[in-house]
């Protein structure tokens, strides 16, 4: 088929999400042209996120209206690399965006830094426990780059995106009232922490009773009305409670939308160009030199966009998905364990209680999708895991973050499962129960990957992307130790019943978990066991940079787009004052 | 933090009034729990009268089956007085009836329960064979259609199908009892729009507020309820409700009859 050419740009960003548009500006501002391909449909605040109509719980949250059709494309699941792959045909386990700003129009929030321990969690826990901390099949790995080369970036994103919290360690000098755990900050946060709702209040008593550290969980729901960098205007959050899974109608919630976009669609070097799927990236014949990208426009046409550069930044599914489909990187083999694409992916491994008091009313309702607050006293290798079995952890939260009723109707155990017995639980405990959750880390392993599947395809005919994955013994333990943890604090709480979360089974693709979906295009510092560099830059062909949580090596015990963030902004910098003077390998 | 009772009406009211939270009564308020009919016409059922997807003999089964799942009782309203059957017929007719955003491509295999929805039967041909094939077996063990039973007999067979204990031909029961199960309670608690929630049913009963107000300074209030007269998307269409700049309504608190009946 011939193709339909469209002229030549500098730069080709693939998908218009998070990640997109921080490396959109970031290169048109160093004097680039960019065209920004995403194959979803445009939006904004106005009108696609006003009042009344996006205060609708089943358009949103239950029918997943911002989040991507799987009609056209999904990807297949099994446990095991015995099982055969069948289509996730439903979403359920995580909600992945489509259209323009990604899944961050309809996130949380909640915006970490990840530990600098998370960094270098291979020879880390080697050092201090032993070889034998780690799983003979564990494939974790140091990440090629260390916390203290990202906290400019961090901060910077974190500038970017308004986030409002209290930091516990400034300059190597501890702060009361923020997480003491978290790696030294260079400044404080741009904005204050959210408010203390009841639950929040209650934790925060409990955790500090048990000699734990609470502190209020960084927040993209903006505490104030707020300027960023690049003079974009977010609004305050009123705490309606319809952040995840939603838009926000007070441009309160950091979004490209909110932060990024405003600056970048005026950008006379940009062009954003809507309903443009990506299938693959072409390469001239020696493979080690990239020419641009094809796309099928909105009519089904394939069209050819020529670049200098291509960047992926289409998400962990479609960032391995084309690289697979382009042939770029070895892919991975799990039973001759060599290849790189499709290696190492993980997930989160979470838990929770429910509290139910009769003495006391909350407002379930009233939040906003990070506002909450939590210890990390159980993090990472914040505390000593001699003899416990595991390595890695988790943060254990309480968030007020809007309790919409179709999907927030926790009972105590023993209530009836219908009937007038299930109504009045419902109508007692609905504004009397709390949530105790932890946020766990997952390893990286051996038979835990993603490739292309033998079977199904996609609308256009390609092939789907298939994910083999499960949980191992370390996370069991993992979680098990952390639940404990949760119901701990739970207990000092003094509800009148506690819900109990049983042992983890498998996997399972069924219940939504989070959207933190991660590896795959690990980085590293070593071509046989990384497909990006520790500057995001394709081993293989150099003219290609791999954005976004697919870099991962492995997943920490926290929501990932704090440091997703700051590898797009220390990227956007590596290409900017390295490779564009230099084009070819940084490393 | 205040150590007021969080039961007392009067605390309650003096916290509403606190907020700037009008008390007077701006939006006109319908019905109450303990009358379920809707005191205003349900203007989004106005929109197609009669089933949409349903046939007549399928609306009473699932009529039937929503208001044993959720009965009318000493609470107030059940689903059926809440419009859910509505719903549920609506949400057939609509592309979600048809898995219009699943992906439905073959091969189809049975797989583990980890994998997920794996039929290719859409929520339409589902509910349609589930419900023919129920009814046929109420038939020939008690006689009569299940519409027919008394709440006790429907009672045993919603909890038959909920254990897989009715052998379905074109689907297993539990599948269908989970799908009616979760569609019910959406039709309980979404926003009235969508046919089910009648005056707010579902929502009086819980205390959610609906479309939400302007919330700062409220959440710091610790241990006391918020409990106003909930608001719906088409509420604020029609300007029932004062709303500020961005569209926030200004909520009222619920009438004091309902706040002492519970
Ligand atoms: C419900 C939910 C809640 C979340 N909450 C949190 C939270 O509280 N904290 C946190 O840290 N993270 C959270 N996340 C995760 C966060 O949204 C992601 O980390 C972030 O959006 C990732 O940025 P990205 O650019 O990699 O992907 P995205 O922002 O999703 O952008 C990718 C874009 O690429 C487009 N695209 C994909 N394939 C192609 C193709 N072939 N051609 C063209 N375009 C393509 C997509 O349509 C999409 O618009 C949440 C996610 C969800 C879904």
């Amino acid at each position: 088929m011939s193709a339909l050419r469209r002229p030549p740009v500098d730069v080709v960003t693939v998908g218009v999400g998070l990640t997109g548009s921080i490396l959109g500006l970031e290169l048109a501002e160093a004097g680039l042209s960019v065209v920004g391909l995403e194959r979803g449909e445009a939006r904004s605040t106005h009108p696609d996120f006003e009042l009344p109509g996006i205060h609708d719980e089943l358009r949103y949250a239950v029918r997943h209206e911002l989040a991507q059709d799987l009609s056209r494309e999904t990807l297949t699941f099994r446990n095991a690399m015995q099982q055969t792959a069948l289509p996730m045909r439903a979403l359920g386990s995580f909600l992945p965006g489509e259209g323009l700003g990604g899944a961050a129009v309809h996130w949380n929030g909640q915006t970490w830094r990840f530990l600098p321990w998370d960094f270098e969690t291979r020879s880390q826990a080697r050092e201090r426990y032993g070889a034998a901390a780690l799983a003979a099949d564990c494939t974790s790995q140091d990440w090629g780059v260390r916390y203290a080369d990202l906290e400019r970036h961090f901060d910077r994103f974190e500038r970017v995106y308004g986030i409002g919290g209290k930091a516990g360690n400034l300059r190597g000098v501890r702060q009361t009232g923020g997480n003491p755990f978290e790696g030294a900050r260079s400044a404080e946060y741009p904005n204050p922490a959210t408010p203390e709702s009841h639950a929040g209040a209650l934790f925060t008593r409990a955790a500090a009773e048990l000699g734990f550290h609470p502190f209020p969980i960084p927040s993209a729901n903006m505490t104030r009305a707020y300027t960023n960098p690049y003079g974009a205007s977010l609004g305050p959050c009123v705490y309606c409670g319809y952040c995840e899974r939603f838009g926000c109608e007070m441009d309160a919630k950091a979004s490209p939308q909110t932060t990024v976009l405003p600056r970048l669609l005026a950008h006379p070097r940009y062009e954003l160009r809507t309903g443009a799927n990506v299938v693959r990236v072409n390469l001239d014949p020696d493979g080690k030199h990239a020419r641009g990208v094809t796309y099928l426009d909105a009519r089904g046409r394939e069209v050819e966009q020529p670049a200098r550069l291509v960047l992926l930044t289409s998400y962990v599914f479609s960032n391995v998905r084309l690289l697979l489909l382009s042939g770029i990187g070895r892919p991975y083999d799990p039973v001759a364990n060599h290849g790189v694409v499709g290696r190492n992916y993980a997930y989160q491994c979470s838990a929770g209680v429910t509290a139910f008091f009769e003495d006391k009313v909350f407002n379930p309702f009233m939040g906003a999708g990070a506002l909450g607050r939590a210890i990390d006293d159980f993090n990472g290798d914040n505390f000593d895991h001699a003899g416990l079995g595991f390595v890695g952890g988790g943060y254990i939260a309480c968030d007020s973050n809007g309790a919409r009723p179709i999907q927030s109707l926790a009972v105590p155990d023993g209530t009836p499962g219908w009937g007038s017995g299930w109504k009045r639980a419902v109508a007692r405990y609905y504004t009397r129960s709390l949530g105790i959750r932890c946020h766990g880390s997952v390893q990286s392993y051996r038979t835990n990957y993603l490739d292309l599947d033998p079977t199904y395809r996609d609308a256009s005919g390609l092939p789907l992307l298939r994910m083999t994955f499960d949980y191992h013994d370390n996370e069991r333990r993992q979680v098990a130790f952390l639940a404990g943890k949760c119901v701990d604090i739970a207990r000092a709480m003094r509800p009148s019943a506690l819900s109990l979360p049983g042992p983890r089974g498998h996997y399972s693709i069924v219940p939504y978990q989070s959207t933190h979906n991660t590896g795959g295009a690990v980085m590293g510092a070593d071509p046989t066991t990384s497909v990006v560099n520790p500057y995001l830059q394709s081993w293989d062909v150099p003219n290609v940079f791999v954005i976004g949580a697919s870099a991962f090596p492995q997943n920490a015990g926290y929501n990932p787009t704090g440091t997703v963030g700051a590898l797009s902004y220390w990227a956007a910098d590596a290409i900017v004052r390295r490779y564009l003077p230099a084009p070819g390998p940084l490393a | 933090m205040t150590d007021r009772t969080p039961e007392s009406p009067a605390s309650r009211r003096a916290f509403l009034q606190s907020l700037g939270v009008a008390a007077g009564a701006a939006l006109p308020v319908a019905g109450t729990v303990a009358a379920p009919a809707p005191s205003r016409p349900d203007t989004s059922s106005t929109i197609a009268p009669g089933p949409a997807y349903l046939t007549a003999e399928e609306m009473r089964f699932v009529e039937a089956a929503v208001a044993t799942l959720i009965p009318a009782d000493e609470l107030g309203p059940g689903a059926l007085e809440a419009g859910v059957a509505d719903y549920i017929d609506r949400q057939l007719a609509s592309p979600w009836g048809v898995h219009a955003r699943h992906y439905r491509q073959g091969p189809w295999g049975e797989g583990a329960p980890q994998q997920g929805y794996q039929l290719p039967l859409t929520p339409q041909q589902l509910y349609r064979a589930a419900i023919a094939e129920t009814n046929r077996d109420c038939l020939r063990h008690r006689g009569r259609g299940f519409d027919a039973l008394d709440r006790a007999a429907r009672e045993e067979v919603l909890t038959a199908l909920e254990a897989d204990a009715i052998a379905l031909e074109a689907v297993p029961a539990r599948t269908f009892f989970s799908m009616l199960w979760e569609n019910t309670i959406e039709g309980f608690f979404a926003d009235p729009r969508y046919g089910g929630n009648r005056d707010k049913i579902g929502w009086r009963l819980i205390g959610f507020p609906g479309v939400a107000a302007a919330y700062g300074g409220l959440l710091e209030r610790h241990n006391e309820p918020y409990r106003v007269s909930p608001v719906s998307i088409d509420d604020v269409r029609a300007r029932l409700v004062p709303t500020d700049a961005h569209g926030h309504p200004k909520h009222v608190p619920e009438p004091p009859s309902r706040e002492t009946s519970r």
